[in-house]
């Protein structure tokens, strides 16, 4: 009788084990109630511009999410969003081929990164403060460097352009990028040694050390493909828009974070999955482009960012609690 | 086994924090198919000993010599590829991770095709069920979570980690802390059982009434100064007791 009832349940703890599961409910009713709201939502035109604008958040936000499984923030990945296509195309512009300088300048962010890692491991100051610290840096350098006149992009960057950004077929090169990264991101998470070891390092230090995970190691690798993902993302921008600011990817950082965690990933460190952020990138997406569409007054934004980000960890929990039950 | 000697050997080990002497000049062996209870009241520098077999801290002063050769263990990878695995108290497991992920943590298999090596789940999961099965445990899924577990199935899975990968000591740190008496005791009986299968056991603990009945030999411990080795039968609980609360 007892293994008839286990059996019966074992459908609902399937379901209820989904990760992504509460984020793609909240992603399905917002979308229904902005249909109802908008009839234009779900039109072909819409959903182009949210799938072209998707990718830029969404890219930045699966490099947090792997740093956030590390057990660690990042808060200059909008800093270094605007400087990398802003020194893009300054090097562009020194006649330095397109490549090269993507290149160069993705290296670079790399590079932030790797500084953001050694000052908080090398210090063991908390990653909030150094990339609290790194964020104002950054952001004052491309202040300083653009004077308020950022640079263009020289006509020699359009096969660039094309590559990230272009028209391919029915999407936008962006949107394979993202996929594409996002896919390899799973990867490296869910089938490769060094996932586990990220898993590890987030979930419990010292359990990780012991059993002789290199935990700096790996802590660093998550700063440094945050940074560069922050800066691709910046680049991918930078294209979309042909006009580069220096104030681009303000506020970004916590968008990402709440992306991050809207999909399940834990502040703490130790679990979350990319999937899921792309789900939590899409419903952020959804609504900013929901609102306009319903008229709504821009400000609603972060009001509804904000709800949404407590009730989908709340959800969260709430389901973690069933499933204890229910097994 | 044809093994001669011991299988480690500590000579005089000094550990220094600042100006502070956590260990001074202990000496501790562990036998082949032995189990050793290390035992001293808080403050003892129990676990500051078993943290430089570990790898965990590099000695000031001494020798380790593991199956008869001099080693230096400049890290826990180190310990571990010798074959001494430990079970630290809140370090053993990772409570997000599944089981089968705690089991081959750090040494993960891999499938290779020409320069790509992915997780070879499959096998990962078959193991680590037969793994489990070792100590005993048992388990709806390798995929279960481990926060999930209970205080002893989750020590268990420690355990089957370390016989799954042939572990040749075993050194478990107040494994039987916030544990019930039931799950107590299936903690003793794994210890126990590793004996049986040749995995010789350094039992770290406070608790004489656990220790007391498994181990060969008792070490004791006392403000970083050893205080004596004793064969069980040399001693008993309420010896060991006055030796321990004396200084």
């Amino acid at each position: 009788m007892a293994n008839e009832t286990k059996a019966a349940r074992q459908p609902v703890i399937s379901l209820l084990a989904f990760r992504e599961l509460s984020s793609l409910v909240m992603l399905a009713v917002v979308v229904a109630v902005f249909f109802f709201i908008a009839g234009d939502f779900l039109s072909r035109d819409n959903l182009t511009v949210i799938l072209e604008t998707a990718p830029e958040l969404g890219i930045v936000a699966a490099g947090v999410t792997v740093l956030m499984i590390c057990g660690e923030f990042d808060l200059s990945v909008g800093s270094v969003f605007a400087l990398a296509p802003i020194f893009t195309a300054s090097v562009m512009n020194w006649g330095v081929p397109a490549g090269i300088a993507f290149v160069a300048v993705l290296v670079f962010c790399g590079l932030i990164g790797a500084l953001n890692g050694f000052v908080t491991l090398r210090f063991g100051i908390p990653s909030f403060i150094t990339t609290l610290g790194a964020m104002m840096v950054w952001r004052g350098i491309v202040l300083l460097v653009t004077g308020g006149w950022p640079p263009e992009y020289p006509p020699a960057a359009d096969p660039l352009k094309m590559i990230i950004v272009g028209k391919m077929g029915l999407v936008y090169a962006s949107l394979i990028w993202y996929g594409g990264l996002t896919l390899l991101l799973w990867i490296l998470l869910e089938r490769s040694k060094f996932g586990n070891w990220i898993f590890a390092t987030g979930g419990n230090l010292n359990a990780a050390r012991v059993m002789g995970i290199n935990t700096g190691r790996v802590k660093l690798f998550g700063f440094i493909i945050t940074s560069l993902l922050a800066g691709f993302a910046g680049v991918v921008q930078g294209f979309r828009l042909g006009a580069l600011v220096p104030s681009a990817g303000t506020g970004i950082e916590l968008d990402t974070i709440a992306a991050s965690v809207i999909g399940g990933t834990v502040l703490s460190g130790g679990i979350g999955t990319v999937f899921g952020t792309v789900i939590g990138t899409f419903l952020i997406r959804v609504i900013d482009n929901g609102l306009i569409m319903a008229r709504a007054p821009g400000y609603w934004f972060r009001v509804f960012i904000g709800l949404l980000t407590i009730v989908a960890v709340i959800i969260n929990i709430s389901i973690a609690k069933r499933m204890r039950r229910l097994k | 086994m044809g093994e001669n000697g011991q299988l480690v050997e500590l000579t005089r080990i000094q550990k220094y924090f600042g100006r502070v002497c956590a260990l001074e000049n202990v000496s501790l062996d562990v036998g082949y198919n032995e189990i050793v209870g290390l035992v001293g009241d808080n403050g003892a520098g129990k676990s500051t000993l078993i943290k430089v077999l570990s790898g965990v801290f590099p000695p000031d002063a001494g020798e380790i010599r593991w199956r008869g050769n001099p080693v230096v263990f400049k890290s826990p990878a180190d310990a571990i590829r010798a074959g001494i695995e430990t079970i630290f108290q809140e370090t053993a497991v990772v409570d997000s991770m599944t089981v089968m992920r705690n089991i081959f943590m750090g040494r993960e298999l891999v499938r290779q095709v020409g320069p790509f090596r992915w997780l070879d789940i499959r096998t990962m999961a078959r193991e680590s069920m037969a793994a489990l099965e070792l100590v005993d445990l048992r388990l709806r899924s390798p995929n279960a979570v481990v926060g999930e577990l209970s205080g002893g199935q989750r020590q268990g899975v420690a355990i089957a980690r370390a016989m799954h990968f042939k572990t040749r000591l075993l050194i478990l740190d107040e494994p039987t802390n916030n544990l019930s008496v039931k799950e107590s005791k299936r903690i003793l009986d794994f210890i126990v059982e590793l004996k049986k299968q040749g995995i010789s056991s350094l039992f770290i603990t406070h608790n004489l009434n656990h220790v007391y009945p498994v181990a060969d030999r008792m070490f004791v411990l006392s403000h970083g100064n050893e205080v004596g080795v004793f064969r069980k039968d040399q001693t008993s609980i309420e010896a060991l007791t006055e030796l321990i609360t004396l200084k």
